[in-house]
């Protein structure tokens, strides 16, 4: 018979957790968020009226608003379309984002015995088979060490339901958005792709939660002074960074990056779509953006690392011999649900930070053209990211941390 | 021949380089065009600087009170606080700008000191109007120093321009446009219609005087 912790670990219930409660919440807010930000950026107020009643939250609400608006407008099918690839581009389009949140590691890892008390760093690094740790419950769906290449290609697949969408629609500007939309794929993937290589030189492993776990501190290596706050891989990852940020936002296709939508020029992919199919690429955009976020914060911003905290409490400075005491800087010692609390906080508000620094550039740059961005990624993107590559290299051969 | 070559000198200074002029008209040239490679690669300076541009405005959006729009053109405002938000939207339906006192609101029909309409149906203003929104049907009145008033005062909403000719035109201070009202929604182009009762219901006592009003003109004159 499964026990709770069996049902609580079950990537499922994860799932369900992660999307359902989390990321389409987020996306949602984005929608109001983008139009309020843009409008404090450009000197509007937004939308703030939408109400329940006398339950206004800045406008808020529009969100839902929107859902309702989009769920009961006409859904019109223009003739001529390929029905069944019509009606399945814009599930093409959110699929992957969905699956690729599989291996986001949105919190750590939960000991449910020792939840109450403090957790043992030592104890844990060493005796991980101790029944005292039993029945950990990992906040990461799917643990596999190609992680960040299975979420390259699976968010790859997103660009199919651009481009079949574009087809199917049997819209020239539509067809042309989708053609856009794969080319500017070439531009980016590659230049994306090896911006990450570094951090596979720096931590030796490509999967997610392995990778923040690496950036916070590791209880064996005490007996120096513990850093975790500075064990995010800065500065040698700054470059590594910038570039993936860049080829990330190509990939959400918004601004500066919006050439497959283009409104002045063609309107997009999805201009023959209306209502909640529209409405589905709309949340796919929003909801990229999010894991968008997430990955980032993942990879080079610590994930749920907080700055100081260790396993169990707060730590600045100072000795720690091997058998876990803290000879001397300053130290604030938590219990277990109080150390995953704050660090799934954190994790949070690091994505909630990078959405709204992308909305921030979304609002900020105007559109390239596609022989820009082909420019960009062929020409500037690639060379600085072999040349990150190699430099990372040369300073791991050199005893570098 | 030599006036051709002037302007290729000046262009030489200021505008491109020009590599060679065309023989059948010195505008037809063929100059070099230089592009900064630089930041027409990277874009990286120009983008971290338009994000401070953009931050600059949202921070100060969104943590600096707004403008107190409203209060902002009535008379003896507080001079505007120095630390606020840029926003200048006014949010309509909760606060209503103040107009300037010139403003052309909805008209109405001033009154005589007894409640009586001051107009004296002199056609005037239907006359000087040029959407022809105004319709005046005169009466006779019992008071021989006004001779006429107005049985019918009506005027379209929906045709007038709001030019306020109408106001310039009237020899009696009868009607003003200085309500500050807009015109109103109406679902009914006949609800459009201001009839005489509702002009005169926005209507106060004029301080103008006015013939008809004290000593009778014609018992001067004789």
């Amino acid at each position: 018979m499964k026990t709770l912790y069996d049902i609580l670990d079950w990537p499922g219930t994860k799932w369900l957790f992660l999307i359902l409660l989390l990321v389409m919440p987020l996306a949602s807010l984005l929608t109001w968020a983008e139009r309020r930000q843009s409008a404090m950026m450009q000197d509007r107020l937004g939308p703030n009226r939408a109400n329940i009643g006398p339950i206004k939250l800045k406008g808020i609400l529009h969100f839902v608003a929107d859902a309702l608006k989009m769920i009961f407008k006409e859904d019109v099918i223009p003739a001529n379309v390929h029905r069944g690839l019509y009606a399945l581009a814009p599930l093409l389009a959110i699929a992957p984002v969905f699956i690729a949140f599989a291996i986001i590691p949105f919190g750590p890892t939960i000991y449910p015995h020792v939840y109450t008390d403090t957790l043992d760093p030592y104890l844990l690094a060493t005796q991980p088979q101790n029944p005292a740790f039993a029945d950990a419950i990992r906040l990461q769906m799917f643990q596999v060490d190609f992680g960040l290449i299975f979420y390259f290609a699976v968010l790859t697949l997103a660009n199919y339901g651009g481009t079949i969408a574009g087809w199917a629609s049997y819209n020239k500007w539509a067809l042309l958005g989708g053609l856009r939309s794969s080319s500017q794929m070439m531009s980016y993937e590659v230049a994306m792709g090896l911006s990450l290589m570094p951090m596979f030189l720096i931590y030796g492993t490509l999967e997610p939660g392995r990778l923040v776990e690496m950036q916070g501190s590791n209880p064996l290596d005490w007996g120096v002074i513990s850093w975790s706050a500075l064990n995010w891989g800065f500065p040698l990852t700054i470059c590594a960074f910038v570039l993936f940020f860049t080829a990330a936002i190509a990939e959400t296709k918004r601004a500066p990056f919006d050439i497959p939508e283009g409104e002045p020029e063609i309107i997009g992919y999805f201009v023959e779509y209306s209502g909640m199919r529209w409405g589905i690429f709309f949340l796919a955009e929003f909801i990229e953006i999010v894991f968008i976020s997430a990955v980032i914060a993942t990879v080079f911003l610590g994930g749920w690392q907080v700055p100081f905290l260790d396993a169990d409490g707060f730590r600045f400075g100072g000795y720690i011999d091997p058998n876990g005491i803290s000879t001397s800087g300053w130290f604030l010692e938590l219990p277990h649900w109080a150390v995953t609390t704050l660090q799934f906080g954190a994790f949070g508000a690091k994505v909630i930070l990078l959405c709204w620094f992308q909305l921030l550039i979304r609002w900020t740059l105007p559109r390239f053209r596609a022989d820009q961005l082909m420019n960009l990624g062929w020409k500037v993107l690639l060379p600085i990211a072999l040349a990150n590559i190699m430099l990372t290299a040369g300073f791991k051969l050199l005893g570098g941390p | 021949m030599s006036a051709a070559h002037h302007e290729e000198t000046h262009d030489a200074n200021e505008g491109p380089k020009v590599l060679s002029v065309s023989d059948r008209h010195p505008r037809v040239r063929t100059i070099q065009v230089v592009r900064p490679e630089r930041e027409e690669t990277t874009y990286l300076e120009a983008s971290v600087k338009g994000l401070g541009v953009t931050l600059k405005h949202f921070a100060k959006n969104l943590f600096l009170p707004m403008k107190k729009l409203a209060a902002r053109n009535a008379p003896g405002a507080p001079p505007p606080e120095k630390l606020t938000s840029d926003i200048e939207t006014v949010q309509y339906p909760d606060e209503k700008p103040v107009y300037p006192e010139r403003y052309r609101g909805l008209h109405r029909l001033m009154l005589r000191d007894d409640g009586a309409v001051r107009c004296v149906a002199c056609m005037c203003c239907p006359t000087v109007c040029p959407a022809h929104c105004i319709t005046i049907i005169p009466a006779e009145t019992d008071d021989k120093g006004i001779e006429k008033k107005p049985a019918v005062f009506e005027i379209d909403e929906l045709r007038c321009i709001v030019c306020g000719l109408c106001v310039e035109a009237c020899p009696c201070d009868a009607i003003r446009m200085d309500t500050g009202i807009h015109a109103k929604p109406v679902e009914d182009r006949a609800d459009a219609i201001e009839t005489r009762e509702s002009l005169m219901s926005r209507g106060i006592r004029s301080t103008a005087t006015q013939g008809g009003e004290g000593p009778d003109w014609r018992e001067h004159d004789s």
